[in-house]
C-alpha cells in the first residue's frame, strides 16, 4: 500500500513522463486549481503547454471541523493541464490510474457527464465525473472559454481528488485515516487546520474587514487592468509587454476569497450573490483578455529591436 | 437492377452523455435517408445503434450507384424564335441543333434533353458525410480542432466507414475514416478488423455489446439471477434502467449491502442518494419494505474479487452518512422558526423571495380553503411552511427533495397529519403522468402554489410564448387541471381566477411592484384575470384533448354551454364521447346546427311557446316531446346523469325531424311564425346548456 505522499510522487513522476512541468502548489488561497495561473493564463493563447500540480484548494463553506469523514474545507487537488488535448488523452489518463496501482480489469469506471462552468472565471467546458466503482476520483473537462475568451488550443484539464482517491487506495472510511506516510495519518498532519479554520470561516472572521479587503484588491486589480488597456502599443509598447497582469491577477484571486469566505460566513444575500459574482467575473475577464493581447505583443516580431 | 452493397458508418466518440445518444441516433438517421433519397440511393434495410462510445448506421443493401438519367431542361416558347432558341443552346454549352421540341398544354417550347451519368455511392458518400455528422444537434456541443471548426459533443476519436470491402474516403475534425473498430475501454482491442458479416460478433468478443435492447436484457437477467432466491425484489424503474445501457457496452449487475441502521432515515432520502447520485436501483423484501440492499450496473464483464461491490458500498455509505448528518443538523432548528428565513431566497427576481411568495400561496389556499369548506387553519399553517424546507442542508443537496423534505420534517416535528401531508405532496403533480396529491388539502395547496406563480408571473408580463416557458407556467398550469379534474375538486376556475387576480393586484398596488400596471376594460375587469382565463382555458383544451383524448368538436361542444367547474366539464365530455356512438345522436346534432343558423337568422328571438298556436301533428308532437324529455332532462342533470340525459335527448330525433319533413318555420302568418321560432329556442336552448351540439362535426358540417 502506498502512502498519500507516494501516491503523489507517483502521479507526478507519471504526467512528467509525459512532459508536464511539474509545478508547486500557487501561494495564494484559490478554490480551486483551475484558477490559480497556471491554467487559468496559460490555457489562453496559441501557445502549447503542459503542467501538472498539487493545489491545495480552499473552500470555506465546506469545512466540518474535522468531524466529518469526507467533507475537508481545504482539500487537494493534483491538477493536469495538458494543452492542447492529444488524441489519446483517455488512455494517458487511464495509465495513470494504473500508475497508482489500480487494476482496471478488476474494477468499474465509468465517464459519466459532467458540464463545467464557472460564472466567476468567465469560464466553461464539457467532460465526465470519473465514477471509479462509484466514486468519483477525477474531473475530466475539455476547456472552450477562459476568462470570455474563446481558446485557441482546446486543453484537457484532469483534477483528481487526491484525499478520495487514496483514501481508495488505502480503504479507508475516513480521509482522516489516511496514511500520510509510515506512521503519521492525515489527521496528525491536517486536523487542527481543518478544526481552526472551521471556526474561523464560520464564527471569528470579520465581515466587515473582509469586505474592506474585497474592495481593495478589485480596485487595485481594476486599476492594472485599466492601465494597461490605456498604454499604447506603439509608443508605450515596452512598457506595455512588462506590465504587471500576472500581479493583477493575484489581486483577482484574493478577490474571490474574500468573496468564498463571505459567502461562508453567511454575510452575501442571494440576491447580493449574483452581482459579486459579476465583480468578480469582470476582474478574471479582464485580465484575460489584457494577458492575451500582451501574449500577442510578446509573440510578434520585435520592431526593429 | 442496380448493384447493391451493405454499408457501415461507425462514428467511434469519447463517452457521450446518455440520454443524448438516442436522439442522436433518430438524427442520424433522418439526415442520412434524407440523402439518400436526395440523391436516388435505395438503401435497403437501416439500423440504428449506439453506445457511450459510438454511433452506428448500417444499411443492408445500398445502392452502389446511381442510375443514369435523362434531364429535361425546358427552354423558351417555340413562338420566340430561333434566336431565343439559341440563346438558350448557348446558355447550355450547346448548339441550336442539339434542342428538341416539347409540346405542352401551353404550347410547344424548345427543350434540351440530355444524359446524366450516376455518379458512385461511395464519392457521393465520402463527400456528404462530413457535413452531415456534422449536422446532428447537440445540446451543447464544442470545437476541438480549432475555433471556428467542426463541433461535436465530445471529440471523434474514429471513424468507419465502409460500403463493401471499400472504405469510403473522408476526413472530419482530423480524423480521417478507415475500416477498423475499437472494443471497450478496458476488455476489447484499439483495433478490431471485421466484414459486415460479424460486426456484432467481433464486437461483443472485444467487450462491446452494440444492440441497446441486448444491453438491456442483459441488465434485466442479470437481476433476476442475483435476486433470485434471496426473497427480495427489484423496485422497477424503467428510466434508471435505460440511462445505464447508455451508459455502458458490457453492462453487469451487482448486488450490494448497506448497514441496516440507515433504514431509520426517511426512505425518500434513501432513494433519492441511491437513485441520483450513484444510480442503483432500490431492492424491497416481500412485504414491501425497502431492503438494505442496492443493485450497481458496472460496465464490465464481472466482479471477480469482489472489489467493485466492496468500493460502491463504502462510497453509499459515505453518502448515507452525509444524508444523516444534514437529517440531524436540520432538526436543529425547526421549519417554524424558518420562516423569516425565506426572505433570503429570492423566488424569481422581478417577484421577491420566497417569503413573499408563501404570503401570496397562503391568502391563495385560504380562498381555496373556504369555497370548499376545509380546515382553513390547517391549510394555512402548511401553506405558511411549505416552502421552509429550502432552507434545510438537505434540500440544498438533494433539491428534487423539495416538499417531500418540509413534510418529512414537519411530521417530525409534530405538526398533525393534515398539515404534513399537505406539504409532502404539493410539488406534485411532477409530469402528466405523475400522481396528484394524495390528500384534499395537498391539492389545495398545489394548486395555490402554483396560481400564485401563474398571477405573479402573468401580472408582470411574463407570459410563455411560443416555446419558450423557462418559469415552467405552461406545467404549474397544467397541474392544476389534472388536479381540478382528477382530484374530483368542484371550484369554479373563472370565479377564482377572477379573485386572485383582484387580490394580486390590490397586494401589487399596494407594494407598488415594480413592473406592474393595473389595466381594466371597458366594463371594469381586469386584464390580468382575462388572461389568465384565457391561459386556463388553452390548458383546459390541452388536458382534455392530448392527455384524456377526447375530440376537438366535443371539448368545445362542452365548454361552450359555460359549465361550473372541470369536474362537470369531464363527465358532460364522458357522456357527449358515448352518446355520440348512438345512431340518433349525429343526426339531431345536424339538425341542432340548422336550428341554430335559423335562429341566428331571425335574430335569436325570445318569448314563450303558446300551445294554442300550435299547429296539430309535428309541430304540437315536437312540442309534447320536447316537454316530456326536457322535464327528464332537469331531473337527470340533478344528480349529473348526462348520459342519460343525452339519451333522452337523442330520442327527440324522430320527433325533430318529422317537424322540418312537414312544418314550415317560416310561416306566411307572423304570430305562428314566431311561435315556431320560440318553440325552436326554447329546445335549443335548454339542450345548448348541456352542450352545444351546434359545435359537433357531423358528416353534413365536414364536407
Amino acid at each position: 500500500m502506498d502512502s498519500y505522499q507516494e501516491t503523489i510522487f507517483k502521479l507526478k513522476r507519471f504526467w512528467a513522463k509525459h512532459g508536464c512541468v511539474i509545478q508547486e502548489p500557487y501561494d495564494i488561497e484559490v478554490g480551486a486549481g483551475t484558477m490559480c495561473p497556471e491554467t487559468f493564463l496559460r490555457v489562453l493563447g496559441p501557445k502549447p503547454y503542459s503542467v501538472a500540480y498539487v493545489q491545495p484548494s480552499r473552500r470555506p463553506a465546506d469545512g466540518r471541523y474535522g468531524e466529518n469523514p469526507n467533507r475537508l474545507y481545504k482539500h487537494s487537488q493534483l491538477q493536469v493541464i495538458l494543452k492542447p488535448a492529444p488524441a489519446n488523452v483517455m488512455d494517458l489518463y487511464l495509465e495513470s490510474l494504473e500508475a497508482v496501482g489500480i487494476r482496471l480489469d478488476q474494477h468499474d469506471l465509468k465517464f459519466e457527464e459532467d458540464n463545467w462552468e464557472s460564472p466567476t472565471l468567465g469560464a466553461w467546458g464539457i467532460g465526465w465525473q470519473v465514477m471509479l466503482d462509484g466514486l468519483e476520483v477525477t474531473q475530466f473537462t475539455y476547456f472552450q472559454q477562459c476568462g470570455g475568451v474563446d481558446l485557441d488550443l482546446v486543453p484537457a484539464e484532469l483534477t483528481y481528488g487526491l484525499e478520495r482517491l487514496v483514501a481508495f487506495l488505502q480503504d479507508r472510511k475516513s480521509v482522516y485515516d489516511i496514511e500520510w506516510v509510515a506512521g503519521t495519518s492525515y489527521r496528525d498532519v491536517r486536523f487542527r487546520d481543518e478544526q481552526q479554520f472551521s471556526v474561523y470561516n464560520f464564527e471569528k472572521a470579520d465581515v466587515k474587514m473582509l469586505w474592506q479587503l474585497f474592495d481593495l484588491h478589485e480596485k487595485e486589480a481594476q486599476r492594472l487592468i485599466d492601465e494597461y488597456r490605456s498604454l499604447d502599443p506603439e509608443k508605450e509598447g515596452t512598457e506595455k509587454r512588462r506590465w504587471p497582469l500576472l500581479s493583477a491577477y493575484d489581486h483577482v484571486l484574493n478577490c474571490s476569497h474574500s468573496f468564498n469566505l463571505l459567502d461562508a460566513r453567511g454575510a452575501i444575500s442571494v440576491t447580493e450573490r449574483v452581482g459579486v459574482i459579476a465583480r468578480v467575473r469582470k476582474l478574471a475577464v479582464g485580465v484575460a483578455t489584457s494577458w492575451v493581447d500582451q501574449q500577442a505583443l510578446l509573440n510578434a516580431p520585435e520592431v526593429a529591436a | 437492377m442496380s448493384d447493391v452493397k451493405p454499408f457501415l458508418l461507425e462514428i467511434g466518440v469519447e463517452e457521450i452523455p446518455h440520454w443524448m445518444i438516442v436522439p442522436a441516433l433518430g438524427e442520424l438517421e433522418r439526415l442520412f435517408r434524407d440523402l439518400c433519397t436526395a440523391n436516388q440511393l435505395e438503401t435497403g434495410n437501416v439500423a440504428m445503434d449506439g453506445t457511450a462510445r459510438r454511433l452506428v448506421i448500417r444499411c443492408a443493401a445500398l445502392t452502389t450507384r446511381q442510375a443514369d438519367r435523362d434531364e429535361l431542361v425546358m427552354g423558351p416558347p417555340k413562338s420566340a424564335g430561333p434566336g431565343a432558341a439559341m440563346g438558350f443552346a448557348k446558355k447550355n454549352g450547346v448548339t441550336a441543333d442539339d434542342l428538341a421540341t416539347e409540346v405542352t398544354p401551353r404550347g410547344e417550347y424548345y427543350a434540351l434533353r440530355r444524359a446524366i451519368a450516376g455518379r458512385e455511392t461511395s464519392d457521393i458518400l465520402a463527400e456528404a458525410l462530413p457535413a452531415l455528422i456534422a449536422k446532428i444537434p447537440w445540446p451543447k456541443a464544442m470545437y476541438w480542432t480549432g475555433k471556428g471548426e467542426t463541433t461535436f459533443i465530445r471529440p471523434i476519436r474514429w471513424i468507419v466507414a465502409l460500403l463493401g470491402d471499400s472504405i469510403v474516403d473522408f476526413t472530419l475534425a482530423a480524423v480521417k475514416s478507415g475500416a477498423l473498430s475499437r472494443g471497450h475501454r478496458r476488455m476489447g482491442s484499439d483495433e478490431i478488423a471485421f466484414d459486415h458479416a460479424n460486426y456484432e460478433d467481433r464486437l461483443e468478443k472485444n467487450g462491446v455489446i452494440l444492440s441497446a435492447a441486448k444491453r438491456r436484457k442483459r441488465i434485466q437477467d442479470g437481476i433476476k439471477k442475483l435476486l433470485k432466491g434471496t426473497g427480495l425484489t427489484l423496485i422497477p424503474d424503467e428510466a434508471l434502467l435505460t440511462d445505464l445501457v447508455y451508459l455502458t457496452e458490457f453492462p453487469t449487475p451487482i448486488l450490494g449491502s448497506f448497514d441496516e441502521k440507515f433504514l431509520a432515515l426517511p426512505q425518500e432520502v434513501l432513494s433519492m442518494v441511491m437513485r441520483h447520485h450513484q444510480r442503483y436501483f432500490t431492492v424491497q423484501d416481500s412485504a414491501g419494505n425497502m431492503a438494505p440492499r442496492f443493485v450497481a450496473i458496472m460496465n464490465i464483464k464481472a466482479d471477480k474479487k469482489g472489489y467493485v461491490v466492496k468500493g460502491n458500498e463504502r462510497v453509499l455509505e459515505a453518502r448515507f452518512n452525509d444524508a444523516r448528518f444534514f437529517w440531524d443538523q436540520d432538526q436543529h432548528k425547526k421549519l417554524a422558526d424558518r420562516v423569516d428565513d425565506l426572505a433570503a431566497v429570492t423566488f424569481q427576481a422581478k417577484l421577491g423571495s420566497y417569503f413573499e411568495k408563501r404570503l401570496g400561496v397562503e391568502a391563495g389556499a385560504t380562498r381555496i380553503a373556504r369555497e370548499l369548506g376545509l380546515d382553513e387553519a390547517a391549510i394555512r399553517r402548511a401553506a405558511m411552511l411549505c416552502k421552509t424546507d429550502l432552507m434545510t442542508e438537505m434540500v440544498k443537496e438533494f433539491t428534487d427533495l423539495q416538499g417531500i423534505m418540509g413534510g418529512l420534517y414537519a411530521k417530525a416535528q409534530g405538526e398533525p397529519e393534515i398539515v404534513w401531508r399537505a406539504m409532502y405532496d404539493h410539488y406534485k403533480p411532477l409530469s402528466m403522468d405523475g400522481p396528484i396529491p394524495a390528500t384534499v388539502e395537498g391539492r389545495v395547496l398545489s394548486m395555490a402554489d402554483k396560481f400564485d406563480s401563474l398571477e405573479g408571473c402573468f401580472a408582470l408580463g411574463m407570459i410563455p410564448t411560443g416555446s419558450k416557458d423557462p418559469l415552467g407556467l405552461r406545467r404549474a398550469a397544467q397541474g392544476i387541471v389534472k388536479i381540478l379534474v382528477e382530484g374530483r375538486i368542484r371550484l369554479n376556475l373563472d370565479k377564482f381566477i377572477t379573485a386572485g387576480a383582484e387580490e394580486t393586484s390590490r397586494i401589487f398596488l399596494c407594494e407598488r411592484k415594480a413592473g406592474y400596471v393595473e389595466n381594466r376594460g371597458s366594463d371594469g375587469s381586469l386584464e390580468l384575470a382575462k388572461q389568465l382565463r384565457d391561459f386556463m382555458t388553452e390548458r383546459v383544451k390541452y388536458y382534455f384533448r392530448d392527455v384524456r383524448g377526447f375530440a376537438y368538436d366535443e371539448i368545445s361542444a362542452v365548454l361552450a354551454a359555460n359549465p361550473p367547474d372541470l369536474v362537470d366539464v369531464e363527465a358532460r365530455l364522458r357522456a357527449l364521447k358515448m352518446v355520440r356512438q348512438t345512431e340518433d345522436f349525429l343526426p339531431l346534432a345536424a339538425s341542432f346546427k340548422r336550428i341554430g343558423n335559423i335562429l341566428k337568422q331571425a335574430g335569436r328571438p325570445g318569448g314563450a311557446v303558446s300551445e294554442s298556436l300550435l299547429e296539430p301533428g309535428a309541430e304540437k308532437d315536437l312540442y309534447q316531446d320536447m316537454t316530456r324529455v326536457l322535464a327528464r332532462v332537469q331531473q337527470l342533470r340533478q344528480s349529473d346523469d348526462y348520459i342519460q340525459a343525452l339519451l333522452a335527448v337523442s330520442t327527440l330525433r324522430p320527433a325533430v325531424d318529422n317537424f322540418f319533413d312537414s312544418v314550415l318555420v317560416n310561416a306566411p302568418d307572423a304570430a305562428v311564425r314566431q311561435n315556431r321560432l320560440a318553440l325552436l329556442g326554447q329546445l335549443f336552448s335548454e339542450v345548448s346548456s348541456i352542450a352545444d351540439f351546434s359545435e359537433i362535426v357531423t358528416s353534413s358540417t365536414s364536407e
